[in-house]
């Protein structure tokens, strides 16, 4: 993977409400490049709708966007989101193109390459996650983990900068999901700059750089895994906790 | 016996339909299939533009789009032919010179087929899970590109046996299109028959037409079947779960 020379990313004093639902509560977080920061935190705690407005997807009501330590809340949010990858609990991938236009799609269309040089990209990428032999298949005839690492393939031959996982493997058979978790785990270790809202506790604690610990929209304790897993200082994280391992 | 000669004679008078076959399908057959096809893809293409009013995050597009709809689609078919083809048949007259009502007897076609093909669209679109607009802007695309390119795309195809099934009514509304007149020339099959059923008192050129318009709908309505159960049921399946299974944990590093 070749180096990649941006990519830290804040975001600063985040507000979100849709209509009274005060969904974000002032958020701060700070991606270091090359680090992988993870968000933990019970459903509906708004760590997913964190993401979305990372990446303007949604747009938050007040506070800022720093990629590189420069404000992106006022770039156009498509060329924004080029930057940042993102991979989805549910694949997303589109079901009425194989797997090679799934990967290969925005790199003809946004990124303008003809149609040899994209498809020798998306191959390249599909062989990085093992999945170059079924590049002419629909994404309907693959198993749930084929299906999100296509889907982290198509993100990441876009060269982003950043990649987003939103429950990445929340919606896979259990023995689907170690494949995924260790082709993100290698990501990590690449250099890739990732946020991972993730329900894995295994992976926060032992791949992340930093955790950060949400509920009812705000940030209730961040900092290293160690920090977060072993010396909870708050009521609140020491319970959910408590739940979940 | 009597009764069933009379019976016979009236609606299988082989004679009479083997007269009025030459103009069936030299006449007739041609004009309804052009009045079916041109309505069919004007109302397509206006049908796709009031899909996307109607979902349009501008209200003022999605109330132009629903009061369209609205209209044409709650007005009996032959109201809207007779308002449109006599209506409009003095200002078409003015405007090129022609007294032929064909292409207004067209447009109300198309007016009809455009609000059914917009509402059929608009729930094919609406159908798509919305992670995928989400994901597709996601990557970058714009608004105007992830519907044109991921969601539209998959919207249109869950709704190819809906868009068939108004393509079979639209040949038989284009039956209607005799209510505002039209020369020997651009009579389709309903008129033809009709034709030849007055002049000789007997129903059979009727059978006649009704038996070229079931040639044409019948295999469209066994196409439908054919379209959904491919959409359902796919091409050609290739389960292959225990070698997929098996691929999963070879690559990144993972241990089965």
């Amino acid at each position: 993977m070749k180096t990649i020379e941006s990519g830290t990313l804040t975001g600063k004093g985040l507000h979100l409400s849709f209509g009274s639902n005060h969904v974000l509560r002032g958020i701060d977080l700070h991606v270091e490049r090359g680090t992988t920061a993870s968000v933990i935190g019970p459903s509906g705690s708004g760590k997913s709708t964190l993401l979305r407005v990372l990446n303007r997807l949604i747009e938050p009501d007040q506070g800022d966007i720093l990629l590189d330590g420069r404000s992106v809340l006022k770039d156009n949010p498509d060329e924004l989101r080029r930057r940042i990858g993102m991979v989805f609990q549910q694949f997303n991938l589109f079901p009425h193109k194989t797997v090679l236009d799934n990967v290969s799609l925005a790199l003809r269309k946004l990124r303008k390459m003809s149609a040899g040089e994209a498809r020798e990209k998306a191959l390249a990428q599909l062989d990085l996650v093992g999945l170059k032999h079924k590049a002419d298949v629909r994404p309907g005839n693959l198993s749930g983990g084929q299906q999100q690492r296509v889907a982290i393939a198509r993100a990441l031959a876009m060269d982003p900068e950043v990649m987003f996982f939103d429950e990445a493997t929340s919606a896979l058979d259990p023995e689907l999901v170690k494949g995924v978790l260790a082709l993100m785990a290698d990501l990590a270790s690449a250099g890739m700059t990732m946020v991972v809202v993730t329900h894995e506790m295994g992976f926060s604690r032992n791949v992340s750089d930093t955790v950060t610990f949400m509920d009812g929209g705000v940030v209730v304790e961040s900092g290293p895994p160690s920090a977060i897993f072993d010396d909870a200082q708050t009521p609140r994280l020491r319970s959910f906790l408590s739940d979940v391992l | 016996m009597d009764a069933l000669e009379q019976l016979g004679k009236t609606f299988f008078d082989w004679e009479a339909m083997a007269a009025v076959l030459p103009d069936l399908l030299t006449v007739g057959l041609p004009n309804t299939l052009l009045l079916a096809l041109a309505s069919g893809i004007i109302g397509t293409i206006v049908g796709m533009l009031l899909a996307i009013m109607g979902i349009s995050r501008n209200r003022v597009l999605r109330w132009i789009a629903r009061i369209y709809t609205d209209i044409f689609r709650g007005l009996p078919a032959v109201v809207i032919i007779l308002l449109i083809g006599l209506g409009l048949g003095p200002i078409l007259r003015q405007v090129t010179g022609s007294t032929s009502p064909y292409p207004l007897g067209i447009l109300a076609l198309s007016l009809i087929a455009s609000a059914y093909i917009g509402e059929i669209f608009r729930s094919g679109i609406q159908s798509v899970e919305k992670g995928q607009l989400e994901a597709s802007r996601a990557l970058g695309f714009s608004y105007g590109a992830s519907m044109q390119l991921v969601v539209v795309p998959q919207g249109v195809r869950r709704v190819l046996p809906a868009l068939v099934n108004q393509f079979i009514s639209l040949i038989k509304e284009s039956s209607l299109i005799y209510f505002i007149g039209l020369v020997a020339s651009e009579r389709e099959l309903f008129r033809v028959g009709n034709d030849a059923a007055s002049n000789t008192g007997n129903l059979s050129p009727l059978i006649a037409a009704g038996v070229l318009y079931l040639c044409l709908t019948i295999p469209l309505t066994h196409l439908v079947n054919f379209i959904d159960t491919r959409l359902r049921v796919g091409r050609k399946q290739k389960p292959e779960p225990d070698e997929l299974a098996a691929v999963i944990p070879t690559s990144g590093g993972a241990k089965a």
